[in-house]
């Protein structure tokens, strides 16, 4: 209504993320599931298997956030660029 | 009860333990020095701190390494570093522990939600979660319905926060069970510290402190983590001593102490303990002004990658709990009484030099200053942005809102003050329970909102309202088995069945669905939406690009309204 509505980004490849949309449902999903670990068995320098399993989740999840990121960041820049690259690379990609 | 504490009331006052004084006072000093100081950091340099961005939010640029720390400091808080532990030594793994899955699944979430909430807010220079909601829904009843969220449950938090820096004084010896003004001078002490940098310098100061506060903490716990199994004969012992005491049968309930590795009965609470607090977390409103402190887009997805952390550094202070089981620490409290809060800085006291355990101590109460400062900048950003400013003032300039902002902060924390010393730690504790549930009430607005106008803006009210309505007595009718006592804890059974889940999440599964039915007749009833300020370009933009600010000097073409119920 007050301003117009300037493309901040250009169209997504849905590559990207549909892959980071995977790996972030693994890391919410996997370690809720709790009938996996909910035993003693086999320890691990005398921790039971229930927390060090749960621990050891921690650094796993961080990696699958890490390689999101790279993703998704990636695909944003070359969106952004999309945009900025002029008014010229705008009508190129019309024309097409 | 009586009986059992008159005989030792005698002995309860502890001795003052000097050297470890002595290194809490002196990093005490450092720290509020620092905090003092902080106002000239990175400030503006033609408004200084007068407007909300400046003094609220940091100036808006806080890069990834400053936002490490100061999420780490906000969302670790000192409550927690306490509170875990001290679950685990009394009753194990379903109180204690579910705070690892919690805090693992909280980062997947948070790069989902949180740089669309960091875009759309920039762009509109929005301060808090409910300028967002106003926003995009234009509705003050649903503004004010999650501002008044956000203030109510940030209040008993920061009083927690209180709770914390005084289990680390009683041990200290600080505190006499015959003389209260005595007992609570030395916290009234660090709180008006607090509430001086605070109000000078904004969030800046607490940016700041928790550099330091970070650093002792992992310190500490290395240390601890390093040093404890091998003195007391490996995690082997360690766990053996827990379970011990965990599977021993209580003669007053006639059940176990607690859970050492969950059965298949607390599978649904264990996990929904998890996922809803990991999804409230990021509804609070201090951890959003986190989050909108941020330089870019990407600060925050980077951030999540990195401050996990954490969560490894609050798992194995959790197995600390039980690292105190198995060496026969006492948290024995003033009043004779045994208080589970006190384990883990009698823990340190009792096993380390006094002056490291200085150092661990001080990092528990510095650890209390970060959050408890960020909450209160937070509470008082929604009052003056979505109270004043929305209801009573709305043509506040950014001068007087930093202005009113400065004095709700200090209002705010006096509030918690008063809260802990005039009343049982019991109350704050059920009111930040309470708190958590109702904060997650406040999701399907803030989270829906970034995605989809498709809820009607009076059936998210609708369900907001049913949520907490729900929670609230559900909380209210879990009693506590030994005591008797109402807010006995938050897992209830679903209605209707024998599952045991958190109460917050079905308190949010019900607010979902009102709120999604009540759209669906509203829509066909052809009630009005509110107006909607933001746009789709709004959710992807990042720090370069125009502000809407910018945009309407270059477009000046309608007016801007104030929204309406």
């Amino acid at each position: 209504m007050s301003t117009p509505d300037v493309p901040t980004r250009g169209p997504a490849r849905p590559g990207p993320y549909i892959a980071a949309g995977i790996l972030l449902a693994v890391a919410i999903l996997v370690p809720l599931f709790v009938p996996a670990y909910s035993i003693d068995q086999p320890r691990l320098a005398g921790m039971p298997f229930f927390y060090w399993y749960q621990m050891l989740w921690v650094p796993i999840t961080a990696g699958m956030v890490g390689i999101s990121y790279r993703l998704v960041t990636k695909e944003d820049r070359r969106r952004r660029e999309a945009v900025r690259g002029g008014r010229g690379a705008r009508t190129e990609e019309q024309e097409q | 009860m009586s009986a059992l504490t008159v005989p030792l009331a005698t002995t309860a006052d502890r001795p003052v333990n000097g050297v470890a004084l002595t290194v809490v006072v002196v990093l005490f000093i450092l720290v509020a020095v620092l905090g003092f100081f902080a106002a000239r950091w990175r400030a503006g340099k033609e408004t200084g701190l007068h407007s909300l961005d400046e003094w609220g939010l940091g100036g808006r640029g806080f890069g990834t390494w400053v936002t490490w720390f100061l999420l780490g400091g906000d969302l670790y808080t000192a409550y927690t570093f306490v509170a875990v532990p001290a679950a685990m030594w009394a009753t194990g793994a379903v109180s204690g522990f579910f705070a690892v899955p919690y805090t693992i699944v909280l980062y997947p979430i948070v790069f989902l939600l949180m740089s669309r909430l960091w875009s759309v807010s920039h762009r509109h220079g929005f301060v808090t979660p409910a300028d967002f909601v106003g926003g995009r829904y234009g509705s003050r009843a649903l503004t004010v319905a999650v501002a008044l969220t956000g203030i109510v449950a940030t209040m008993p938090y920061i009083a927690l926060q209180l709770v914390g820096i005084k289990a680390v004084l009683t041990v200290l010896g600080l505190g006499s069970a015959q003389n209260v003004l005595l007992t609570d001078l030395p916290l009234i002490i660090a709180f008006v510290v607090l509430a001086a940098y605070t109000y000078t310098s904004g969030l800046r100061a607490p940016a700041l402190i928790a550099v330091v506060k970070d650093l002792l903490i992992y310190l500490a716990v290395i240390v601890a983590v390093i040093y404890l199994p091998i003195k007391f004969g490996g995690w082997d012992n360690i766990f053996g001593a827990a379970q011990t005491k965990l599977d021993a049968v209580s003669p007053a309930t006639g059940k176990p102490a607690g859970v050492f590795i969950p059965g298949a009965a607390s599978y649904s609470a264990y996990w929904t303990l998890a996922l809803g607090s990991a999804m409230a977390l990021f509804m609070y409103p201090h951890s959003v002004t986190g989050v909108l402190a941020t330089k870019s887009r990407n600060t925050i997805r980077k951030n999540a990658a990195v401050l996990p952390l954490y969560s490894l550094l609050l798992g194995f202070l959790a197995l600390l709990g039980y690292a105190a089981i198995s060496a026969g620490t006492k948290p024995i409290d003033l009043n004779g009484a045994v208080n589970p809060q006190l384990v883990v800085p009698q823990l340190f006291l009792d096993n380390f030099p006094a002056w490291f355990a200085g150092i661990a101590l001080a990092a528990i109460a510095i650890g209390a200053l970060v959050p408890a400062a960020i909450m209160s900048i937070a509470a008082a950003n929604l009052f003056t942005r979505n109270i004043y400013r929305d209801l009573i003032r709305p043509d506040a300039d950014p001068r007087q809102e930093a202005k009113v902002s400065k004095i709700a902060s200090l209002v705010v924390k006096f509030g918690a003050l008063i809260f802990v010393i005039a009343m049982d730690q019991s109350a704050a504790i059920n009111m930040q329970l309470l708190g958590g549930i109702w904060i997650l009430q406040t999701f399907p607005a803030i989270v829906a909102g970034l995605y989809t106008r498709w809820f009607h803006r009076w059936a998210l009210f609708a369900g907001w309202v049913a949520g907490i309505a729900y929670g609230t007595v559900a909380a209210y009718n879990v009693v506590n088995p030994v005591t008797k006592a109402n807010f006995g804890g938050s897992i209830a059974a679903i209605p209707g069945t024998n599952v045991q889940v958190y109460i917050a999440v079905v308190a949010f599964a019900i607010n979902l669905i009102i709120a999604a039915v009540l759209s669906l007749v509203f829509r066909a009833m052809k009630l009005p939406d509110g107006k909607d300020i933001t746009r789709n370009s709004d959710y992807g933009a990042d720090e370069d690009d125009p502000k809407v600010a910018q945009l309407q000097r270059e477009y000046p073409l309608g007016e801007t309204g104030g929204p309406a119920f």
